[in-house]
């Protein structure tokens, strides 16, 4: 087992100490850092020298027209073992996180937003939801019911979903709404320090969407950083992100402000396809 | 048993221990009538039941083994090297230091009591329940309630075991069958007057000792009209020193409006051969339930049956196995439907890890005279890795109108997307594995009482850890 998974110290100090861990000077930028990454699936490449970095506290948004790999980053940054990692690197904190299993990520504060999340019959969300809560503390404490559900119940009236919600089987028979909703509830309850959501608006309807997007709003903060995967600009309407990014052939090919999003929203995606088109013949 | 005394050519090493026990009675290897001779003198048997074992002896001798449906690995069994029959053991001193200590983890893991690890480790040779339970004990005895060892049971109530001993499942119903009858010590005998209506489930804990834990235990409950009864046996940690043979008969007969409900959990080592006979017989209204957990074992053959004779009676099975390595849960039910009105309900839920084998077969029989009978039947199979192996063979014969009968099977495996997404939230693969294996029986383990769902839960979580890489 990793025992040592707090091992960044400056973190350590500041939850012993109770103070920000902001008082100190860390060795190393609290970010989500992506260098040059190449990824494969079946020989075929599709992340081809991404590079991106999303600051502990922002929010990044990622566009981009369909194939061009978000997703595959998405699933990629969380260790999923179809994926081949051919070239590049990925920090959290200034950790390697390509070395880590998928749940060694995620207790180390990785979190993704599934696209497509899975079914776990039979398994209740309140006994899942307690399984991981319980895998993020120190081996031989145990988690406290008492705290833990009203934690939960606290989170679930913030998504506005129902308590008899938690005797369900996670996503077993859900709509589209009500899995991301349930991966909202994760993310609030897990307090992950970067959390990627893979288009999380898609299959919502509008108030479904603006549900979600209160919820993510709500976690907004100084300790979480959010890097928000979409198709469209209409999500962005509700989560405004810090910065926006342009992902197309496997590769950002422009970041700006907010307000890209919008001239995306009008401009569609193919002028950046000859963007990079052109960049691949610089 | 010694190894060199080993019936069965097996790898030891795994899950499995035992020490030199020196015994007072031994029937030696192999059986003949001098065996049967010598097991009712030490036993000082009555001359029925020397003579129904003599008579169970040739039965058994004459009968083939059933080769033609079942595993083939039944032919490893080699009779000739079996010991029949030891009681009386003293074991050379140990403590529990010289416990090994990956027993003890697990032990440890599954919550066992203190007291109860001691014996079932072998440290001590009797565990005693006496005192832990003298008060549910003393309870029933107040009602009226006979629960004692079946030699007890056909020495002190002649008059009701001998009545229905050996009438639900007759000597000749399969070779193993036979082979009890004709060698069994060991098993409960249990008596419920009419109306009484037992609270505490009665556990084959209760009167613990070597014997209980013997090869060929025999179990006779009867629950008289309008009476009600739980019994629980097994347990879920290992077991030191078994046998590698084991073959047991258990009886129910639920009269008149009566109920019974029998749940086994049971864990056996990797070397056994577990072929059980479990049949209840439900007069009028009567209800019999059997919950069933089958863990360990290299071969496990049982399919607990309910013979509905009575006018709107009702049969229950509700059945777990879990096939790790190397191993084959051949499990089941029958339902015998011999009376209008008559309902039936089998679930079955198994699992095949690594190269283990779950294979189901229901026998539902109704025939054509009969009236309004129904059954109902679920068997899922849940299989981990591309190894694991499940196969059905469902028998249902319906004859006749009015009569109905519903059968589902289901397929599934745990899919890497789902472990994938599970790791995200943080837990191991182990852990993700255990808890879709917990979630795939979970609706059938809350009908366990509480400290066994409790165990179960634990003793799954502890066979997983082996199936990832």
């Amino acid at each position: 087992m990793d025992e040592n998974w707090r091992g960044n110290l400056p973190q350590i100090a500041a939850r012993k100490t109770g103070k920000s861990r902001y008082s100190f000077v860390p060795l190393f930028m609290n970010e989500l850092n992506i260098q040059n990454l190449r990824v494969e699936i079946a020989d075929r490449e599709i992340v081809r020298g991404l590079s991106l970095t999303v600051p502990c506290g922002e929010v990044h948004a990622i566009m981009g027209p369909n194939g061009s790999g978000k997703s595959t980053l998405a699933k990629v940054l969380a260790g999923h073992p179809d994926y081949h990692v051919t070239g590049g690197a990925v920090t959290m904190d200034g950790e390697n996180v390509l070395e880590l299993e998928p749940d060694e990520r995620a207790r180390h504060g990785l979190f993704l937003a599934f696209q497509y999340p899975s079914e776990v019959p039979g398994v209740t969300i309140a006994n899942f939801l307690r399984a991981a809560v319980q895998a993020r503390m120190p081996e031989g404490e145990e988690l406290e019911a008492t705290d833990y559900y009203a934690k939960l119940y606290e989170k679930m009236e913030l998504l506005g979903m129902d308590r008899s919600f938690t005797s369900r089987s996670v996503n077993e028979g859900f709509s589209g709404g009500e899995k991301k909703r349930t991966e909202i509830l994760q993310l609030a309850m897990l307090e992950p320090k970067y959390a990627v959501l893979d288009e999380t608006d898609s299959g919502l309807d509008i108030d479904a969407l603006k549900t979600v997007a209160h919820g993510v709003n709500s976690l907004r903060g100084p300790n979480l950083g959010i890097l928000l995967i979409t198709h469209y600009q209409r999500l962005l309407n509700y989560i405004v992100p810090d910065h926006v990014h342009v992902m197309v052939a496997g590769r950002i090919v422009r970041s700006g402000r907010k307000e890209l999003a919008l001239e995306l929203e009008e401009r569609g995606y193919d002028w950046t396809r000859e963007e990079a088109g052109e960049m691949a013949v610089r | 048993m010694k190894t060199e005394t080993s019936a069965v050519d097996i790898n030891r090493n795994i899950g499995d221990f035992s020490y030199d026990v020196t015994h007072a009675y031994d029937a030696g290897t192999g059986l003949s009538e001098k065996t049967i001779h010598y097991i009712s003198d030490v036993k000082q048997d009555p001359d029925w039941v020397r003579e129904f074992r003599l008579k169970a002896l040739k039965t058994f001798l004459e009968k083939p083994m059933p080769t033609h449906w079942a595993s083939k690995d039944l032919e490893a069994i080699d009779f000739d090297k079996i010991r029949y029959y030891l009681s009386g053991g003293t074991q050379a001193k140990r403590t529990w230091e010289e416990v090994p200590e990956d027993v003890k983890r697990t032990f440890e893991r599954l919550g066992i009591p203190e007291q109860e690890r001691k014996f079932l480790a072998g440290v001590e040779a009797q565990f005693d329940s006496e005192a832990v339970y003298s008060n549910i004990k003393k309870a029933v005895g107040e009602q009226g309630v006979i629960f004692v060892g079946s030699a007890e049971g056909l020495k002190e109530h002649p008059e009701i075991f001998r009545k229905w001993f050996g009438k639900v499942i007759p000597t000749g119903d399969n070779k193993f069958s036979a082979l009890n009858s004709a060698v069994f010590s060991g098993g409960s005998f249990i008596y419920v007057p009419p109306g009484v209506k037992v609270k505490h489930p009665l556990q084959a804990y209760f009167r613990i000792n070597a014997e209980n834990f013997g090869q060929f235990e025999r179990t006779l409950i009867i629950v008289d009209e309008g009476a009600e009864l739980t019994y629980m046996e097994g347990c879920t940690a290992p077991k030191f020193n078994t046998a590698t043979l084991h073959s047991a008969v258990v009886e129910l007969v639920a009269m008149k409006d009566a109920k019974i409900q029998y749940i086994t959990v049971q864990n056996w080592s990797a070397n056994v051969f577990n072929l059980v006979t479990k049949r209840g017989l439900a007069h009028e209204n009567a209800e019999v339930k059997w919950i069933d957990c089958n863990i360990g074992s290299r071969l496990t053959m049982k399919y607990p049956g309910v013979i509905m004779k009575g006018r709107k009676a009702r049969g229950e099975v509700l059945s777990i196995a879990l096939a790790n390595d190397g191993q084959h849960q051949d499990t089941g039910a029958k339902m015998v439907h011999a009376a209008d009105e008559t309902t039936s309900n089998i679930i079955s839920k198994s699992i095949s890890i690594g190269t283990g084998r779950a294979t189901y077969r229901g026998l539902v029989h109704v025939p054509k005279h009969l009236k309004n009978c129904k059954n109902n039947t679920e068997c899922d199979a849940l299989l981990i890795n591309s190894t694991s192996r499940t196969d059905t063979y469902p028998a249902i014969t319906v004859r006749g109108t009015g009569n109905a009968v519903q059968h589902e099977a289901s397929v599934s495996q745990v899919s890497a997307e789902q472990i994938f997404y599970m790791q995200q939230r943080g837990l191991s693969k182990a852990q993700a594995m255990s808890l879709s294996v917990n979630g795939f029986v979970n609706d059938l383990v809350r009908q366990f009482p509480m400290e066994y769902s409790v165990e179960l839960k634990r003793l799954i979580e502890l066979e997983m850890e082996g199936s990832v890489g």
